[in-house]
């Protein structure tokens, strides 16, 4: 469980998380949509510890994190896995070597054993055959697959997601969303998704928030929020570009000559 | 701005620099020896440093030592004291010239790559991932990179020094007639065991200067492919100073350590 209270954090002045609160309980599902730039990166790196938040609280499995020191945030770390925007595979590493990281950094396992559970790993986000290519040579899409399969191999209880489906075609996109479904079911696994697909949102999430201004303007469950009356997750939702959060930036968007 | 201002600026950017440097270079030494200990990491750095710098840094080396020779035997010869231009080579190689010049063309050639390397990964997110996967960035990245550069750089500048005399030999025999035996004697004879141990003493600070500024740069890049050529320019500019800097401290040291 996750739970984040009053948590705030300032970039340059701009207030970017502004006394956020949210709860993700085990084996949720939740998905955390918003314009770019309103934080929900912010809000995944500062739980895995890469931010560290200017006030508020971010509990993990009861545990308060936000005062930890680096040494003590690592064991926490080792039962969270984070799916990077990028991807963030290692390019002096191959795919295997990628996927196989956790597993030969921490664990001392023989090598047939870490080959069968890479290529395992691989199997689930539908890639094989790859594991001596070098990161470089796949495609945007692929690499971030390959990020999740590096995040598998080590058996999480939570997973951060930035944009999963973001560069992958429909199919994949769809198969990686069946497998954050089986990975709730099957193994209980608790999940933050921040993604802009608002179709992989509905399907994924067992509840959305949406952030706007630092914090949450609406959490509630995919019916919940595909038939809110509030007016700012309606233009969101509905990806309309005219409405209240386009007026309220002051944002005109130019037509063609 | 007032320069008063500007001056303060400028000196309080320096202080904390330094300070940086100064406890990244701290935990680099502590987790040299804090386990886990992967050799592999150290073995891939101390070959693209040590054989993959060797062949420029013996050219310049060799070329160095002719040099030497021959803008000796500009004066020397007027005072027909050209028998004693193998000792100035020998001496002034080993001491100086030798470990400064492969400093600087490790802090060009490596130092440059490190912070590139390193810079890139910072801006891909990926030490962001090592550190999410409970892995210490500087553990992993800088420890290996320094402990192959303090190693190496001495290696290196022990072949510089064989191979700079080598281009005196080149010079001394073939144009001055002085002979092979002779030359080997005089450079031997001139040369003192402390003239070589200053020298790969120095290297061995020289090479923590490359190793913690390339890896700071590196691991400090803001921005993207901008910010990575910006600190990679830094890098070795930075190096370069610090090497001659210091240098000049451990000459100065020497110098007064062994004439007093």
């Amino acid at each position: 469980m996750i739970e984040i209270k009053n948590l705030s954090k300032t970039f340059d002045k701009a207030n970017i998380l502004n006394n956020l609160d949210l709860t993700v309980k085990t084996a949720e599902t939740k998905v955390v949509i918003g314009r770019s730039g309103v934080g929900k990166s912010v809000l995944l790196k500062s739980i895995v510890g890469l931010m560290k938040p200017d006030s508020g609280s971010i509990k993990i499995n009861g545990v308060e994190v936000t005062n930890l020191s680096e040494k003590a945030y690592n064991k926490v770390r080792g039962e969270i896995g984070m799916v990077f925007q990028g991807g963030a595979l290692f390019d002096s590493l191959t795919v295997a070597e990628n996927v196989a990281f956790v597993l030969n950094e921490f664990m001392n396992l023989d090598k047939k054993t870490v080959e069968d559970r890479v290529v395992d790993a691989l199997a689930m986000v539908g890639l094989k055959g790859i594991e001596s290519m070098s990161p470089s040579k796949l495609s945007g899409g692929m690499r971030k697959r390959v990020s999740l399969a590096r995040v598998l191999c080590m058996e999480p209880q939570i997973i951060l997601y930035d944009e999963p489906t973001s560069e992958v075609d429909p199919i994949t996109a769809d198969a990686l969303n069946n497998l954050i479904i089986e990975l709730r079911d099957k193994l209980k696994v608790t999940s933050i998704v921040v993604t802009h697909d608002m179709n992989a949102a509905f399907k994924i999430a067992d509840s959305i928030a949406m952030f706007y201004h630092g914090h949450v303007i609406a959490d509630g469950t995919p019916d919940e929020i595909r038939n809110t009356t509030h007016p700012v997750v309606k233009q969101f939702i509905h990806g309309e570009a005219h409405g209240p959060i386009t007026e309220d930036e002051n944002l005109v968007f130019g037509h063609v000559k | 701005m007032s320069i008063l201002t500007q001056s303060g600026n400028i000196v309080v950017r320096w202080v904390y620099w330094i300070g940086e440097l100064t406890i990244l270079w701290w935990q680099t030494l502590s987790l040299i020896f804090t386990p886990p200990f992967k050799g592999n990491r150290f073995l891939v750095q101390a070959k693209r440093i040590g054989p993959g710098s060797f062949l420029i840094s013996a050219l310049v080396a060799f070329f160095v030592g002719m040099i030497i020779a021959l803008q000796m035997a500009y004066q020397m010869v007027k005072l027909s004291a050209e028998i004693y231009i193998p000792n100035v080579v020998g001496v002034s190689l080993t001491r100086e010239l030798a470990p400064v010049l492969t400093a600087l063309i490790v802090a060009g050639r490596i130092g440059a790559g490190i912070t590139a390397e390193i810079g890139s990964m910072t801006v891909t997110e990926q030490v962001d991932a090592l550190r999410a996967f409970a892995v210490n960035p500087i553990k992993y990245l800088v420890v290996p990179r320094f402990l192959a550069l303090i190693i190496m750089l001495p290696i290196l500048t022990i072949f510089a020094d064989l191979i700079g005399i080598m281009g005196g030999f080149v010079i001394c025999v073939y144009k001055l007639s002085i002979s092979p035996s002779m030359y080997m004697t005089m450079v031997i004879d001139s040369l003192a065991v402390k003239d070589i141990a200053t020298g790969l003493i120095k290297t061995i600070f020289f090479g923590m200067i490359i190793a913690v500024v390339g890896c700071h740069q590196g691991l400090t890049v803001k921005g993207g492919a901008d910010g990575v050529g910006k600190a990679t320019t830094v890098s070795v500019v930075q190096s370069f100073i610090m090497i001659i800097i210091t240098d000049c401290i451990f000459t100065t040291m020497f110098y007064f350590i062994f004439n007093s």
